[in-house]
This record gives structure tokens, sequence and C-alpha cells, in this order.
């Protein structure tokens, strides 16, 4: 027993398995909230495009000598709005917009990044991510910063339910549904910004999807989905932080793995698409209306 | 008595400007989308207690007409008022039904929740629903019927019972407008005569409803007047006329069948099926196996 206690106090002797895990948490709970809004809305692209967008960002702030988030913060928020804007004004197929976009951004990013003289390692460490390197200021600012995402979500969470779910409706009793689009986009590139560093630019859409895509095949109701979605995000960040302190692996590689396997085992084992509804199904004679509630995640034919 | 004969007989004339409130007024709207136009010179005017249907053909814009109404479309030119005031002003005081394909029937949100988004502009940001707004959401439940299935996902809805959510929604507003697209499209018989009976109630006490519907019979039946839309507004009249041969064809075109009854009762069918005035930034929702 006390060795069970041991091995999962050990770590916390070191400094970086502290902030680590700090961090870790804090970046699980944005994104697992944020991450709900991306799966409803169909956003995974778009996450994954302003996540890239920001290396730019990040070049040139190192290259200006100006805070790393500053840079990262102000290319993605401005990718983001930037992708809102499109997406309002239509002309051209949406995901072809962003594709252009995204790899024309992240491309800017790596020309900067080769006129950099000298070592700049820890820019490309923004790639994969080390949250076990975070400083003590970093891990500050992104607790700020993500305490401010999460209050305005939750302040106008029910705003951003009614405009996810029907914007038509919404809109036409009165919500500004428009600025709430571009808020929520604006939200997810700071919230991007701050996952950056723990799990890197190419995994924050996994930090961001997979667990409220786990969630959703879990329950059936918005206020459970916020609260699964983030639960399951901050297990994993711990358990991935333990495996990578103990297999000395990549600690954002690890968080995204356990994320990952917890969706396989909620798709295979799930009540609304795995063994468990298939054992309901052969048990119970489905009528027409329960069998058409038990949707797979993303059937969405367009 | 004919079915002519009752349309006409409880109908409230599309009156002049002059008499009483206007719900709605266009005056010469035209609207589209991106370059491509959908509704040419618009000019209607809706008395308030007005129980209107918008009939036409598939890619007429009926669903535009309400849209614009709705404001969810920005008009390219024209002048649109809602309830007295300029498109936006009064948003509050109107409920707006989208198509049931605009639904993402899979959202994680049960019968009560959606009914409770009727309220959510009226409540104020931050703020949680209070005991009216519960009461409001209950008495719209019950006047659907769907209050025993207030904790189910509404996915697991048949086609009848989404209509009827979404029309507790509207209700549990207390919109003096309802704006409705295709809000008996796809119900059995019971569905369409209950959701009718209670759009009707509404009117009685001055509110106002706007429907787009295929269902000609039920438009001529159910509703008080008709507007009969084609890329243009082609006429307005009591319920009644919908049975106007002229008026049909010039609606319809060739797409309209017409069968002479042996009572002289004219039934006129249209191709029911709804893709019509898709605007390009749509998601549509179609149900796997249903």
């Amino acid at each position: 027993m006390s060795d069970l206690v041991a091995l999962l106090t050990d770590p916390l002797a070191s400094g970086f398995m502290q902030r680590g895990l700090l961090a870790g948490v804090i970046v699980a709970l944005v994104c697992g909230v944020m991450g709900s809004f991306v799966v409803l809305k169909g956003l995974a692209f778009i996450g994954d495009a302003v996540s890239h967008a920001a290396f730019p960002g990040l070049v040139i702030a190192y290259l200006l000598g100006v805070p790393l988030y500053l840079g990262g913060s102000v290319a993605a928020v401005a990718t983001a709005l930037a992708i809102a804007w499109v997406s309002r004004r239509g002309g051209l197929r949406f995901d072809t917009a962003v594709g252009v976009l995204f790899a024309g951004m992240f491309a800017l990013g790596v020309l900067l990044f080769t006129t950099i003289e000298g070592y700049a390692g820890d820019l490309l460490g923004y790639l994969v991510g080390n949250v076990l390197f975070i400083t003590a200021e970093d891990l500050v600012q992104l607790a700020v910063l993500a305490m401010i995402v999460l209050a305005i979500v939750l302040l106008l969470r029910k705003e951003l339910l009614y405009a996810t779910f029907d914007p038509g409706g919404a809109q036409a009793s009165g919500l500004p549904v428009a600025r709430l689009e571009y808020l929520l986009l604006g939200l997810l590139g700071v919230t991007i910004v701050v996952s950056i560093q723990a799990v890197g630019i190419i995994l924050v859409v996994a930090m961001l999807v997979t667990p409220a895509a786990t969630a959703q095949l879990l329950v059936v109701r918005f206020s459970r989905l916020l609260s699964l979605a983030a639960a399951l995000a901050v297990a994993s960040s711990v358990i991935g932080l333990y495996l990578s302190f103990y297999l000395d692996v990549a600690s954002g590689a690890a968080i995204v793995l356990v994320e990952t396997v917890a969706f396989g085992l909620a798709m295979a084992l799930g009540p609304r698409t795995g063994l468990i509804h298939r054992v309901r199904q052969s048990r119970v004679v489905p009528d027409a209306e329960s069998r058409s509630g038990s949707g797979i995640v993303g059937a969405r034919v367009p | 008595m004919s079915e002519v004969e009752r349309a006409v007989g409880n109908r409230v004339p599309l009156g002049p400007p002059t008499r009483g409130a206007v719900a709605v007024r266009l005056d010469d709207v035209t609207v589209g989308y991106g370059a491509r136009l959908a509704l040419s010179h618009v000019t209607l005017e809706v008395p308030a207690g007005s129980l209107l249907a918008v009939i036409g053909p598939n890619g007429a814009g009926k669903s535009t007409l309400i849209k614009v109404m709705a404001g969810l479309l920005k008009p390219w030119s024209g002048r649109i008022e809602t309830l007295g005031g300029p498109s936006g002003a009064n948003a509050r005081r109107i409920a707006y039904v989208p198509q049931a394909e605009l639904v993402d029937w899979h959202f994680p949100v049960s019968v009560g929740d959606v009914v409770t988004m009727g309220r959510y502009p009226l409540i104020g940001i931050g703020r949680r629903p209070g005991a009216r707004d519960r009461e409001l959401v209950t008495r719209a439940l019950v006047t659907v019927g769907m209050e025993r299935l207030a904790d189910r996902q509404i996915g697991a809805l048949s086609g009848g019972q989404r209509r009827r959510v979404f029309l507790a929604r509207a209700l549990a507003a207390e919109p003096d407008l309802y704006l409705l697209d295709e809000p008996v499209t796809g119900v059995d018989a019971t569905t369409q005569e209950d959701l009718m009976d209670v759009l009707e109630a509404e009117t009685r006490t001055g509110k106002t409803v706007i429907a787009t519907t295929h269902d000609l019979l039920c438009a001529a039946q159910r509703f008080h007047d008709v507007a009969f839309v084609n890329q243009r507004l082609v006429s307005t009249g009591p319920a009644g006329s919908v049975f106007d041969q002229r008026l049909l064809a010039e609606t319809y075109g060739g797409h309209v069948l017409i069968l002479q009854g042996e009572l002289g009762t004219t039934v006129a069918l249209d191709d029911a099926h709804h893709h019509d005035d898709a605007a390009g930034n749509e998601r549509h929702y179609h149900e796997e196996g249903r």
C-alpha cells in the first residue's frame, strides 16, 4: 500500500512535476470545456488550423524578444477571427479557405524560424510541447488566461449553447449570434495558445477534441458533457504525466495517448455505440423511436 | 359545408393597411443568397392576429420569406418592419422555428432543455432560469403534450414529437410573432391537428402566426390566409383561395396536380419535398435509416 502511495507521491518531490501537473490540469480543464463546443460545432479542423497558425506568432515574438505567449495569442486569435470572417462571407468552400490559410501561416513560421541565427531549440519544443519544462512565470500566465476563458464561457454558456444548437432560432429571438461566434473562436485561439505549452502545436487538436468526443459517447446532456469532458481531460493529463515520468517518454504524447485510449474504450464499451449498447439492443426489442437515438458521433451527412 | 366554405367562414381577412396593428410589413423587399436572387420586390402587410400560410413550389422562396422576416437574412433592397419596429428591434418578441432538417438531432440536449432555450434571450446573461421560466416551460410542454418526455434526448423522438418540441420552445418565449418554417411537415394527422389547434388559439389572443407549408389542404383548412410565393409574391388571399386554379397555375407552373372531386371540391397536390432555399452556410442533418 505504502509502495503505491510512494509511486504517486515520489514524482511530486520535483518542482518540474509539480508545475507540470498543475499546468496539465489547468490546460485539461479549459480544453475539456472549450472542446465540448468544438465537437458540437464541428470545429476540429479549425482547431488544428489555429494551432498551426500560432507558430509564426511564436517565432516573431522570439525574434522581437517579447513574451512568446503574446505572439502566439495574437497570431492564433487573428487566424481564428479571420476564419470566422471567411466562413460568414462564403464564396470559397470553407474547408478550402481554412486549409490555405493555415498551411500558409505555418510555412511562414518555418521560414522565419530558419532565419534565426544560433540555437532556438526551445521554439522547436513548441511543436511537440513539454509541460514539464514550464517555468513558474509561464505557469502564472497560463493560469490567468485559462481562468479568463473559463469565466467567459461559464458566464455565457446558455447563450453559447443556444447559438450553437440553433443559430437561426437564437438570432431571430435576439441573441447576438455573430458576436458569440467570433467570441467563441477568439476564446478557442487563446485556449490553443495556452495548451501548446502542454502538448505542442501538432497535438493540441487532440486535447480539444478527444475528451469531448469521448464524453459525447457517454452522456446525452450538455451540462454533463461539459463536466465529463473536463474530468476526462484532467484525468488523462495526470495519468499521462505520471506515465511520462516513469517511462521517460514525451509528456504531450503520453497525455494524448491516454485520452485516445479512453476514447477507444468508450467507443468499444459505451452505452451508445459499444458493447453495452449491443447487449441492451439484444435484450430489448427496440422500437423505432429508441433506435434513432443511438446516433454515433459525426454521423452527419451534409 | 364544403372545405372552401369552412375555410373562408372563419377567416380573419388580410385587411386594408389602416385597420389595426400590423405584425409584419415588407416594403418592396428583394433578397437572395450570395449572388443568387431568391425573392424579388415583395410588398406585404400582415395584420396582427393573422394565421397566414406561405405556399409555393420547391425553391420558390418560402423559407427565404420567413428568414427575412425573422431578420436572419438582410434584404438586398427594400424595408422590413416587424411588430412596429425595424428588423431586429423587437427580436425578443419573435419566435422562429427552423425546418427540421436544419437541426442537429444528435445534439446532447433533452426536450426540456430545448424548450427552456426559448426563455434564454429573455433571461439575460449570467442568470439561470427562474421559477417563472420553469413554469412557462412546463406549460408549453403540456400544451403540446410533451410533458412526459421532458427528459428524453431529442434524437430519440419521432418526427411529430420533434415538431411539437420546437413549437413548445416558441410558446415558452411568449412571442407576439411566430415565424415557422414547415411546422407541420412530416407529421402524422393527429399531430398536425394538435399543432394547428395550438397555433389557432394563439392567434385568437392577438398573436400572429406565419408558417410555410407544402400541405395545400392544411393551408386551406387550418389557416386563415395564404400567400402564394414563387420568386415573388404572386398573390395573397383568404385560405379558400388555395383552390383558385389560376393562382395555383401561376404559382406552381406545371408542378401541381389538380383533381376535381365529386362535390366540386378541388384538391391540389404539391410534390412534397423541401430542399428549397438552402443557404450556402447551412448544414442539413439527415437521419440515417429513417
